[in-house]
C-alpha cells in the first residue's frame, strides 16, 4: 500500500499526487512512468512520473479524470492509500548537451515534460519551453515550467489566455527563425505529438516524443502496448515510452488506442450510476 | 500375490455441457473412497522407480501407503518434505511423461494416478488442517540472507527450500500478486487461484518475507542486492516475454498474445468485468495460434467468455502438439475446432484497423527437424482464409531480457536464457543462481521446481561454506 502524502488540484479536472514510495523516488528519472492499480478490482494504468523527491520518499504523478481508474483514483484524497505502485518503468528520456532543446506540452503533460525541461537545462542546454491547453482554466505549472525554460511560450486553443492557437504554431516559427534548434521533446495527447513531429520533420530536427499506448503489466510481459517505428514492432513499455517521432506509425497508435472504447464507456456509465458520479 | 487391479480410478470432472460455460475447474478431484481406490492399487514394488520419474523426488510410494493406511497427516507430511506446492503439481505436472511414466504399472497400461492423489491428499490438507498445523521443521536459523527474484514456481520452491534449511529469504515479485505463472497464466478452471494462494502463504508461513511491486532490474539491480544486505541471489524470473509470429498485420486490434490475453482474464479477472475494471475482447470467432498448454488454456477461456467458433491453428498434426493429452480431450470435449497442419501467413485488417481474417497455407510433414518432430512444410498455392474477429497467439515465450541487460557479469545464450550449471544452477557470476525457464526457456512447472530445488541445495552448501 501506497500513502498519498499530498493531493492537489491543479484545475479542476486534473490532479497531483505526491505518493510515498522511498525506493521508486531513488531511482526515477526524466522520462520514466509508475503503473498503479487502485485497489483488488482496480486495472493497472501507466502514469507519467512529474516529479520525486529522494529525501522525502516520495514520487509525484498528475492525472486527468478520463476514464474509470482515472475518475476512481480522483476520489482519494490526502492520507489515503493507492494498492499498487510499480515503478520506476521505461527507460528513461536521453538526456544530453544538445545545445538548444525545445520542450512542448500539450495538455496535462506539463506534469511530465517538467522533470526533462529540468534536467535538459542541467545539462546546459538552452530550453525553449512551450506550453498549450484548450483554454485558460487547464493552464497550471506556467511559473514552474518557466523556472526551467530559458524561454516560455504559453498557448491557448481559443485564445483565453496568451497566445491564441496550436502549440506546433510556435515551434514552426522557432524552426523558421534564426536560432538552431538541435533537439525537440514533443509530449501531449498523441495527436498533438503526431502533429508536432509533422512540423518539425522538414527541418530535420529530432523530435523525442512519449507514447502512451494501453499497457497491462508495463514490464515487457503482454505486449499491449506494441507500436510500430521505423517499420519495427517495439514494446512501448520497455522499449519505450520515448521513441523518434519522425519514425512512428502514428495511425497505428490511434487505432490501438481505440481498442477498448466501448468497454471503457459501459465502464464508466457503470461506475457512474453506481456512484452517482461521486 | 494378490492380483493386480488395472483399472485406474477415473477422475470426475465437470460436464463438457456445463463447464465450457463457467470458469470452476474441471477436474473434481477424487473422494476419499476413490483416493482409497487408487491407493491400494500400488503394489509397492521395491524398486520405487516412479520417483525417478520425479523431478523433485518425492518418496511417492510412502505418501500412497499412508493414504491406503488412512494415516492423512502423514502422507501430508511425506509429501510436503520434498514439495512445498503439491496442490499446484497435482494438478498441473505433465505426470503422465513423469512419475507416472515409470510407474511400474506402465507396462500394463494402468500407472497409479499419482497426480490425482498428490492433489487429493493437497486438498484433504488444505480442507482439513491449517496450514500453520503442518509438520514443519524449525530450523536454527543461519543470519544467511537470500534474495529470490519471482514468485513463480521457480522462486516459491527455491524461497521454500530455503527457508527450511534456516536462511532468511526474501521474494521479489514484479506484479502485485505472488504466483507468477501460476497466478497470471493458467486459467481459473484448470488451477484455482485460491490453492494458489494457499500454497503462497504456506511458503510466507515458512519465513519468506515476499515483496510484491518489485521490477528487479528497474526498482533495484542483482548487484545492489549483492551490495546491500543479501549473500546470495536466485533469479527465478521465467520466460515472460511473448514471441509473435512477425507476418504482416499482426498488430492489428484484437491480436493479442497469449500472455495479455490470460494475465486480462486470470490475474487482472476480466471476466468479471464490469465488476473488475480490466477487459478483454472475445469475439464470436476466435483462432488461437499454437498447439502447446498456453494454446489449449486460451482457447478454453475464449470459450468461456462466449466466443462462438474458437480455433486451435496448428501447423503440425495432433501427434506433434506439445500441450498435454488430457487438455486436448478436454479442449475436444469443450467443442474447440481443430485446425491442424495449418499456418497463418498474413492477417486482414478492415478500415478501422481490426483483425477480420486471417490468410493461412495447409501444410504437411517432411523429416523429422532437430525437435525429433516432423517438419511442417507450406504447401505452395494453397492459400485460404478464415473469417476470425479475434487472435490469440499462443507460440511460447522467451526470458524477459531486463535483469540480464541489469547485471553485469551475467551470461546470456543466443536464446535469451540465463546460462547456469545445469545441476547446481550456478551462474557465471559469483553469488548468484538461476533456475527455471529463464534457464530452459518456457517448459512445466514441476521442471522449474526441480531446478529450483538443486540450486536451492547449492545455495546451502555454499552458504554453510
Amino acid at each position: 500500500m501506497y500513502k498519498i502524502l499530498l493531493r492537489q488540484d491543479l484545475v479542476p479536472n486534473i490532479h497531483l499526487f505526491k505518493v510515498a514510495a522511498p525506493v521508486v523516488a531513488k531511482k526515477a528519472q526524466p522520462g520514466q512512468f509508475v503503473v498503479i492499480r487502485i485497489d483488488e478490482r482496480g486495472e493497472r494504468i501507466p502514469l507519467t512520473i512529474a516529479d520525486w523527491d529522494e529525501k522525502e520518499g516520495s514520487v509525484t504523478i498528475v492525472f486527468m479524470e478520463v476514464g474509470t481508474t482515472t475518475h476512481r483514483l480522483a476520489l482519494l484524497e490526502t492520507g489515503d492509500f493507492i494498492t499498487d505502485f510499480i515503478g520506476p518503468l521505461g527507460l528513461p528520456t536521453h538526456i544530453e548537451k544538445f545545445g538548444t532543446v525545445v520542450c512542448v506540452a500539450g495538455g496535462f503533460a506539463v506534469a511530465t515534460i517538467m522533470p526533462i525541461a529540468r534536467a535538459m537545462k542541467e545539462k546546459g542546454n538552452k530550453v525553449i519551453s512551450i506550453m498549450g491547453a484548450r483554454n485558460k482554466d487547464l493552464i497550471f505549472w506556467e511559473d514552474e515550467l518557466r523556472s526551467v525554460s530559458d524561454q516560455l511560450i504559453v498557448t491557448t486553443d481559443d485564445g483565453s489566455y496568451a497566445r491564441q492557437g496550436l502549440v506546433t504554431e510556435p515551434l514552426k516559427e522557432l524552426l523558421e527563425g534564426n536560432e538552431r534548434i538541435d533537439r525537440v521533446v514533443a509530449i501531449g495527447p498523441s495527436i498533438m505529438m503526431k502533429f508536432c513531429a509533422q512540423t518539425t520533420e522538414p527541418f530535420d530536427v529530432k523530435t523525442i516524443v512519449s507514447l502512451n499506448p494501453i499497457m497491462v503489466d508495463g514490464t515487457g510481459m503482454c505486449g499491449c502496448c506494441r507500436v510500430s517505428v521505423g517499420g519495427m514492432t517495439k514494446f512501448a513499455c520497455v522499449d519505450g515510452p520515448d521513441f523518434d517521432g519522425h519514425q512512428v506509425d502514428w495511425d497505428l497508435l490511434f487505432a490501438r488506442q481505440r481498442i477498448y472504447l466501448d468497454e471503457e464507456k459501459r465502464s464508466l456509465e457503470q461506475w457512474q450510476s453506481q456512484s452517482g458520479g461521486k | 500375490m494378490a492380483k493386480l487391479n488395472l483399472n485406474r480410478e477415473p477422475m470426475p470432472r465437470q460436464d463438457p455441457k456445463l463447464r465450457r460455460k463457467n470458469f470452476n475447474e474441471v477436474a473434481l478431484g477424487y473422494t476419499a473412497e476413490q483416493a482409497q481406490a487408487e491407493a491400494e492399487r500400488c503394489i509397492q514394488c521395491p524398486k520405487h522407480s516412479c520417483v525417478d520419474g520425479c523431478p523433485v523426488e518425492i518418496d511417492i510410494p510412502d505418501f500412497i501407503k499412508a493414504i491406503r493406511d488412512g494415516d492423512m497427516p502423514e502422507a501430508v507430511r511425506v509429501l510436503k518434505s520434498k514439495n512445498s506446492l503439491p496442490g499446484i503439481c497435482g494438478r498441473v505436472c505433465p505426470q503422465e511423461t513423469q512419475c507416472e511414466a515409470t510407474c511400474a504399472l506402465d507396462k500394463k497400461e494402468a500407472p497409479i494416478a499419482i497426480g490425482r492423489l498428490e492433489r487429493y491428499v493437497a486438498d484433504w490438507e488444505r480442507t482439513n488442517m491449517q496450514s500453520m498445523d503442518s509438520p514443519i521443521i524449525q530450523p536454527a536459523p543461519t543470519s544467511k540472507r537470500v534474495a529470490v527474484v519471482g514468485s513463480g514456481p521457480a522462486g516459491l520452491t527455491a524461497a521454500a527450500d530455503l527457508a527450511k534449511l534456516g536462511h532468511s529469504v526474501t521474494i521479489f515479485e514484479a506484479l502485485h500478486t505472488a504466483g507468477g505463472v501460476l497466478m497470471y497464466g493458467i486459467p481459473e478452471f484448470r488451477l484455482p487461484k485460491e490453492i494458489v494462494q494457499v500454497e503462497v502463504d504456506y511458503v510466507a508461513c515458512l519465513g519468506v518475507k515476499v515483496e510484491l511491486d518489485s521490477v528487479i532490474g528497474k526498482l533495484v539491480t542483482i548487484d545492489e542486492l549483492l551490495h546491500s544486505d543479501y549473500d546470495a541471489v536466485f533469479l527465478g524470473t521465467g520466460a515472460g516475454l511473448p514471441m509473435f509470429l512477425g507476418i504482416p498485420g499482426e498488430n492489428l486490434n484484437g491480436i493479442y498474445s497469449a500472455n495479455e490475453f490470460l494475465t486480462r482474464v486470470n490475474l487482472m479477472k476480466a471476466y468479471r468485468f464490469p465488476e473488475y475494471d480490466t477487459p478483454v475482447k472475445v469475439g464470436r470467432r476466435v483462432a488461437v495460434i499454437g498447439g502447446g498448454n498456453v494454446a489449449m488454456d486460451s482457447a478454453r477461456c475464449a470459450l468461456r467468455l462466449s466466443a462462438e467458433k474458437v480455433y486451435i491453428v496448428y501447423r503440425r498434426s495432433e501427434v506433434e502438439m506439445p500441450a498435454r493429452r488430457e487438455e486436448v480431450e478436454n479442449a475436444k470435449e469443450e467443442g474447440i475446432k481443430f485446425k491442424l497442419l495449418t499456418n497463418p501467413k498474413r492477417f486482414l485488417g478492415n478500415e478501422q484497423n481490426w483483425v477480420v481474417g486471417m490468410e493461412c497455407y495447409e501444410m504437411e510433414l517432411g523429416e523429422p527437424d532437430d525437435s525429433g518432430r516432423r517438419r511442417p512444410i507450406t504447401k505452395k498455392g494453397s492459400e485460404f482464409t478464415i473469417d476470425v474477429d479475434v487472435v490469440i497467439v499462443a507460440l511460447g515465450t522467451t526470458p524477459n531480457p531486463l535483469i540480464a541487460q541489469t547485471t553485469e557479469g551475467l551470461e546470456t545464450t543466443k536464446r535469451g536464457t540465463v546460462a547456469a550449471d545445469e545441476e547446481t544452477g550456478k551462474t557465471v557470476k559469483p553469488k548468484v543462481w538461476a533456475g527455471g525457464d529463464i534457464v530452459t526457456g518456457a517448459a512445466t512447472v514441476i521442471s522449474a521446481m526441480g531446478a529450483a530445488k538443486r540450486a536451492a541445495a547449492d545455495i546451502d552448501e555454499y552458504l554453510r561454506g
